[in-house]
C-alpha cells in the first residue's frame, strides 16, 4: 500500500512537469497545444538513445529540454508565421514528431540496467545512497518538480513573463505596447514544450524504456491535471497556478491508480483517462452554471 | 506631421462584395493638433485610424510620419510612437492582471521585456498618484484584478496606460462610446488634460457631437470615404453642435435616407 502511494506521488511529480507545460499553453496562452503528444515521447526518445550510448544521465535532462524547445518552436512558427490554426499547427508537429521519434529511437528502446539513470548515477547515490530506489525516485522527482515550479513562478513574475500572461489575456494590448504578440506566443510554446520533453525524459529514466506510443493522451492528461488543480483551488487566491497543476497532476495519477487497483485492464487505461477528463470538464461546467445562477 | 497621401482602400477586391471605401483620400494633421472626427457608420472613421496604425493594409497610397513613409513598418512597431484607446474598455487592459501589473507593463513600453522583475515597486507611488488624480478611488486598489473594475474605471486606467511612456500620437477610437454620460465626461476631461500636458498629436473618433465641438482644435466630418467638413482655428471655435448636426442631416439626405 505504501509502495503504491510512493509510486503514485512519484508519477504525479514527474508528470507535473508536463502539466506546467500545459498550464502555460492552455491556461496562460489559451492555446490548445497538441504538440505535447509528440514532444513528450521526443524527450524520452532522445534520453533513451543518449543513455544507451553512455551519456551522462544529468545531461540528458538538458538535451531533452532543448529538443522540446525545438518542437515548440516548430509549432509556434507554423502557427504564427505560416498562419495555420493553433490546433492544426500542433497536430502537424505531433504527427511529424511520431516519425522523427521512430527515427531517433525506433519503436521501442529499453535502457538496460547496465546504464545509469539520474536515479542510480554516482552523484545521486552519494547524497541519497541510504534510501532504496523507490524512495530515491520519489525524492528526486519531487525535487525536480519543485525546481520546475519555482523556475516557472519566477519567470512569470519577470517582465517577459508578465508580457506572456498579457499575450494570452489580451493580445491587442501587447500590440499597442509595441511588442510582437506572435513572438510571445512562440516563446510560450517553446517554454511549454521544454517542460513537456523534460517530463518525457524523466519518465524514460524512471521506467527505463522508450516506446513510440507513449505520447498518446499526454495532452489530455496534462489538461485534466491543470483543470482539476485550478478547480480545487479556485477560491484560494494565494495558491499559484503551478502549485495547482502539481497537485492536480498527483491527484489525477491517483485516480488512475485507483482504477487500475480495482482491476482495470491496462489496455483500457487511455479510455479511463478520457472518461475521467470528460467527467472533470462536465463537473467544471456544472459548477460554473451553478455559480452563475447563484450570482444572478 | 502625420499625412495620408492618396489613400485608396478596397475591401474584398475581386469579389462580388467588393467595396471601395477610400478613393484617393488625403489628409494631413499638424504636429500637436487635436483632431475630432465625426461621421455616420461606415464613413471610414475607424478604417482611417486602422490605416494610420497599420492594423489594415491600404490598396494604394502612402502614410507618412514627419515626411517618412511608414508603409513598410509593421503594426506593432508603429505603436512605439502611438498610443491607442479603443471603444471597448476590455481592449486597453489585461483583465486577469492587477492594476499594478497592468501599469508596470505599460510603463515598460519602448524598453526590453527581459528577465528583470516585472513590477518595479519604486514606481508604485507614482502609479498611485496618477490613479488618485482620476478621482475614482483606484489608488487603493493597486492589487485588484482589472477585470473586476467597472467599464469606466477600466477605460480610465487604459487611458493612463496608453499615455504613460513618451509617445507622439494618441489614437482614440470612440473611447467614450461604451460609458455612461457622467463617466464619459470624466474620461473626456482626462483625455483633454493628457493631450495638452504631453503635447500629443491626437485623433479622436467620436459619435458625441458635443465632445467633437467642445474639445480639440480641428473638426473633421467624414462621409463615404471623403472629408465633407474640415474646420480648424477660429472657424472651429465658432462651430456649434447645431452646425454639425445640420451638415449631418444634409449628407444623410444626399444618401437618400
Amino acid at each position: 500500500m505504501l509502495d503504491l502511494l510512493i509510486s503514485t506521488v512519484t508519477q504525479g511529480c514527474i508528470y507535473a512537469l508536463l502539466s506546467y507545460g500545459i498550464y502555460i499553453t492552455y491556461q496562460i496562452l489559451d492555446f490548445p497545444d497538441l504538440t505535447v503528444d509528440g514532444s513528450f515521447p521526443l524527450g524520452a526518445a532522445v534520453t533513451a538513445v543518449l543513455l544507451t550510448n553512455g551519456c551522462n544521465p544529468y545531461l540528458t535532462l538538458l538535451a531533452a529540454t532543448a529538443c522540446g524547445a525545438l518542437a515548440g518552436l516548430a509549432t509556434g512558427l507554423i502557427h504564427v508565421r505560416l498562419h495555420v490554426r493553433d490546433l492544426l499547427a500542433g497536430i502537424i508537429t505531433m504527427t511529424a514528431l511520431f516519425s522523427i521519434n521512430l527515427q531517433i529511437a525506433g519503436s521501442n528502446l529499453p535502457v538496460e540496467r547496465t546504464f545509469d539513470t539520474i536515479f542510480t548515477a554516482a552523484p545521486t547515490m552519494a547524497v541519497l545512497g541510504g534510501a532504496n530506489l523507490m524512495v530515491r525516485k520519489l525524492i528526486l522527482s519531487g525535487i525536480l518538480a519543485l525546481i520546475g515550479k519555482l523556475l516557472l513562478d519566477w519567470y512569470l513574475k519577470t517582465k517577459s513573463g508578465l508580457l506572456l500572461r498579457a499575450t494570452g489575456n489580451n493580445a491587442a494590448l501587447v500590440t499597442t505596447l509595441a511588442r510582437d504578440k506572435g513572438a510571445m506566443k512562440i516563446l510560450g510554446l517553446v517554454i511549454a514544450n521544454s517542460f513537456v520533453a523534460l517530463s518525457g525524459c524523466i519518465v524514460c529514466q524512471e521506467q527505463r524504456a522508450f516506446s513510440a506510443t507513449m505520447g498518446t493522451g499526454q495532452m489530455v492528461f496534462g489538461l485534466a491535471a491543470v483543470i482539476i488543480g485550478s478547480t480545487i483551488f479556485k477560491r484560494v487566491s494565494f495558491v499559484k497556478g503551478t502549485t495547482a497543476a502539481l497537485v492536480g497532476s498527483i491527484l489525477y495519477k491517483a485516480c488512475i491508480q485507483v482504477a487500475i487497483s480495482l482491476g482495470l485492464p491496462a489496455n483500457l487505461l487511455k479510455l479511463i483517462t478520457a472518461v475521467l477528463f470528460l467527467l472533470v470538464l462536465v463537473i467544471g461546467n456544472l459548477k460554473k452554471e451553478a455559480s452563475r445562477h447563484a450570482g444572478a | 506631421m502625420l499625412e495620408l497621401e492618396h489613400i485608396s482602400k478596397i475591401y474584398n477586391p475581386g469579389t462580388i462584395t467588393e467595396t471601395c471605401l477610400f478613393d484617393d483620400f488625403s489628409l494631413s494633421i499638424e504636429k500637436g493638433s487635436f483632431v475630432s472626427v465625426v461621421g455616420s457608420n461606415g464613413s471610414g472613421k475607424t478604417s482611417m485610424l486602422n490605416i494610420i496604425c497599420g492594423s489594415i493594409p491600404v490598396s494604394a497610397g502612402r502614410v507618412l510620419i514627419g515626411g517618412q513613409d511608414i508603409g513598410k513598418i509593421k503594426e506593432f512597431e508603429r505603436y512605439r510612437s502611438i498610443g491607442r484607446v479603443y471603444q471597448n474598455p476590455a481592449l486597453g487592459t489585461c483583465p486577469d492582471l492587477t492594476i499594478l501589473e497592468n501599469m508596470s507593463l505599460a510603463d515598460n513600453k519602448g524598453k526590453k521585456y527581459g528577465l528583470g522583475t516585472g513590477i518595479n515597486h519604486k514606481r508604485e507611488d507614482s502609479y498611485r498618484a496618477q490613479l488618485k488624480e482620476l478621482g475614482l478611488g483606484l489608488e487603493d486598489k493597486l492589487n485588484v484584478r482589472i477585470g473586476s473594475l467597472s467599464g469606466g474605471q477600466r477605460q480610465a486606467v487604459a487611458m493612463l496606460m496608453a499615455t504613460m511612456t513618451p509617445i507622439d500620437f494618441l489614437i482614440l477610437d470612440e473611447h467614450t462610446a461604451a460609458l455612461d454620460p457622467k463617466t464619459a465626461d470624466v474620461i473626456m476631461e482626462l483625455t483633454d488634460r493628457i493631450v495638452r500636458e504631453k503635447g500629443l498629436t491626437a485623433v479622436m473618433v467620436t459619435h458625441n457631437l458635443r465632445y467633437a465641438v467642445q474639445y480639440g482644435d480641428r473638426l473633421l466630418m467624414m462621409d463615404r470615404g471623403r472629408t465633407v467638413m474640415d474646420r480648424s482655428g477660429e472657424e472651429k471655435k465658432k462651430t456649434s453642435v447645431q452646425d454639425v448636426l445640420q451638415m449631418f442631416n444634409q449628407i444623410s439626405i444626399e444618401c437618400g435616407n
